[in-house]
């Protein structure tokens, strides 16, 4: 029974054991439980029991042979012991708890042979992670509520990893979970796939978590890093499972797209010291080409589903042009102007005509791009955030007026919430006169 | 995240096993299990060897090297193929490796595959060799 080899089972060793399972098999064990109890907020509250038993259990007699079968095992049988408390009040339960516990007598402690064929249906495993990733993005959640979730049920992170990657606190954290699941018990919300009708607008919410998942890995909002990888990794996988799930799907092959391609920037983003490295000063030889490969790919599935791109796949096709290109002024910026015309339209927001802007100041020149920065601050659209003065700066410098850039940029700096990011702008304003 | 190699070691033993295995049978086995690894994302590299008999080894023991048809010493243990995956800790590419449909009698040993970037990025045949990744895309 006992898997470590070297020495005796410890809380840590067992801790890493349940944390490798949870990882990969999270979704998969809420997923079942869910169908088979056609309730989520107990699914998981019976599968963190688990864990919290598998904790203490393999810490004494080790990791068992089946570790899956064991917390699957273990889970359900917390599902029939709440079952079998609500009994006393309704009768519906008493006949729950008498389905999910059919079998436990024949096939006995957490062998495969017991819950796996109980729960485990093969034919079934997609449409029930599917249905966890709906659930978890479900509209009534808040958005914060909706992030925590999908990376504790479907990503299998534990409260201190997801309270790690937003920088919030663990409590905080917690209670966000709990609040959700309760929000869901109490809104109705059905474990299955949504409807066919809704099926396109709440993938939008979906793929919309997974982003700002993303972000916060790719542009921590807060705090003194710019990059958290780890977190963004996390997005990665999730998308990576979910166009595993949904084929035919072109924002979800572009979503992926976008990540990839991001991520193919991660090493040149930072410096020695952790300083945010603009594109334009970036090492191009540090990109990941293997990252820009499998980018590339997914956009072009993306593409060949003969659909179109969305919002998603016409940002990773912008991000393409720049992964492909040697140099900034090599860049097929033309091009990038009319996918962000497209975006544009799709999608439309000012942070977009923003990013035409800079697309226009290097295909035509930075008086065009002055002009279309400067209806931005007449329409007011963007007032608080720092990218417009920043951008603005930037065009006043190539057009040759420090004196405003640096008013510009020291005002960017003054509403930048990132160290890393505003230490950048107060070098750049420091350094015209 | 860390990259961990999956050696697939065979032994007698497995490699009958994996003979008196219908090929079709074989295919769907591992097919699954690799369908596995793409869908949950981690997957990075896979590949599986040819008959050990039809190896050569080289041997440099002696003053120069001598060159021997056939398998690697003993029959038993003998590297069969890997997996390369992308996994968070060491743990994770142990849970992982426990699900390879391998034959009884067969070893897998895991061991991380440590990235161009732990190296002196300084050395001139470091800067070398990840200029010869990133024109063929391995970084």
């Amino acid at each position: 029974m006992v898997e470590a080899s070297d020495g005796p089972p410890s809380a840590e060793s067992a801790r890493r054991a349940v944390e490798a399972v949870w990882r990969i098999e999270s979704a998969r064990i809420v997923g079942a439980l869910a169908r088979h109890t056609g309730d989520f907020a107990l699914a998981e509250d019976v599968a963190q029991e688990a864990v919290a038993e598998a904790l203490v259990t393999w810490s004494r007699d080790g990791a068992p042979a089946n570790p899956v079968g064991w917390l699957l095992t273990t889970a359900r049988r917390r599902a029939i012991d709440s079952f079998r408390r609500r009994s006393a009040l309704d009768e519906r339960y008493a006949a729950l708890a008498g389905q999910l516990g059919e079998g436990e007598a024949s096939s006995g402690a957490a062998s495969r042979s017991g819950a796996d064929d109980l729960l485990w249906d093969p034919d079934r495993v997609d449409d029930d992670i599917l249905a966890l990733m709906f659930v978890a993005c479900h509209p009534v959640l808040s958005p914060e509520a909706r992030v925590a979730l999908t990376l504790r049920v479907v990503g299998g992170l534990g409260s201190e990893e997801i309270a790690r990657a937003f920088l919030v606190p663990v409590p905080t954290v917690q209670a966000r979970i709990t609040r959700a699941k309760k929000t869901i018990a109490a809104a109705g919300v059905p474990f299955e796939l949504p409807p066919a009708e809704d099926r396109r607008e709440r993938l939008g919410g979906v793929l919309s978590v997974l982003y700002v998942i993303f972000t916060e890995g790719s542009t921590a909002t807060a705090g003194d890093r710019l990059l958290r990888p780890d977190v963004a990794y996390e997005a990665i996988r999730l998308a990576r499972m979910l166009t595993a799930l949904l084929p035919d799907q072109p924002e979800v092959h572009g979503l992926l797209a976008l990540f990839e391609l991001t991520a193919a920037r991660f090493p040149a983003r930072t410096g020695p010291d952790g300083e945010a490295v603009l594109l334009e000063d970036q090492d191009r030889r540090l990109w990941d080409r293997s990252a820009i490969r499998r980018g590339q790919a997914a956009l072009g599935r993306a593409s060949m589903l003969g659909r179109g791109l969305g919002p998603y796949g016409l940002q990773a096709s912008i991000a393409a042009c720049h992964a492909s290109a040697p140099s900034v002024p090599a860049t097929d910026w033309e091009r990038v102007v009319l996918l962000y015309e497209a975006l544009g339209r799709v999608a439309p927001s000012p942070v977009v005509e923003l990013n035409r802007a800079v697309a226009v100041a290097m295909a035509q020149g930075p008086l065009e791009a002055l002009s279309l920065v400067d209806e931005l601050v007449a329409s007011d659209r963007l007032s608080g955030s720092y990218l417009l003065p920043s951008v603005r700066g930037e065009l006043l410098i190539r057009l040759g007026r420090p004196a405003e850039a640096r008013a510009e940029l020291e005002l960017a700096a003054r509403l930048c919430r990132n160290a890393r990011e505003r230490s950048v702008l107060l070098r750049k304003a420091a350094g015209l006169e | 995240m860390a990259k961990y190699m999956l050696i697939m070691r065979g032994t007698d033993e497995s490699v009958a096993k994996m003979m008196d295995t219908p090929f079709e049978q074989m295919l769907e086995l591992m097919g699954r299990f690799n369908e596995e690894l793409i869908r949950a994302g981690v997957l990075v590299a896979a590949e599986g060897l040819d008959d050990p008999s039809q190896g050569v080894v080289v041997d440099f023991g002696g003053e120069t090297p001598v060159v021997t048809d056939g398998p690697y010493g003993e029959t038993k243990e003998l590297f069969g193929g890997y997996y390369i995956i992308d996994v968070a800790s060491k743990e994770e590419a142990v849970e992982w490796a426990k699900r390879i449909p391998a034959m009884a009698g067969s070893k897998c040993e895991i061991r991380r595959v440590p990235g161009i970037d732990e190296f002196p990025q300084d050395n001139e045949w470091v800067v070398m060799e990840r200029a010869w990744r990133e024109r063929t895309g391995q970084l």
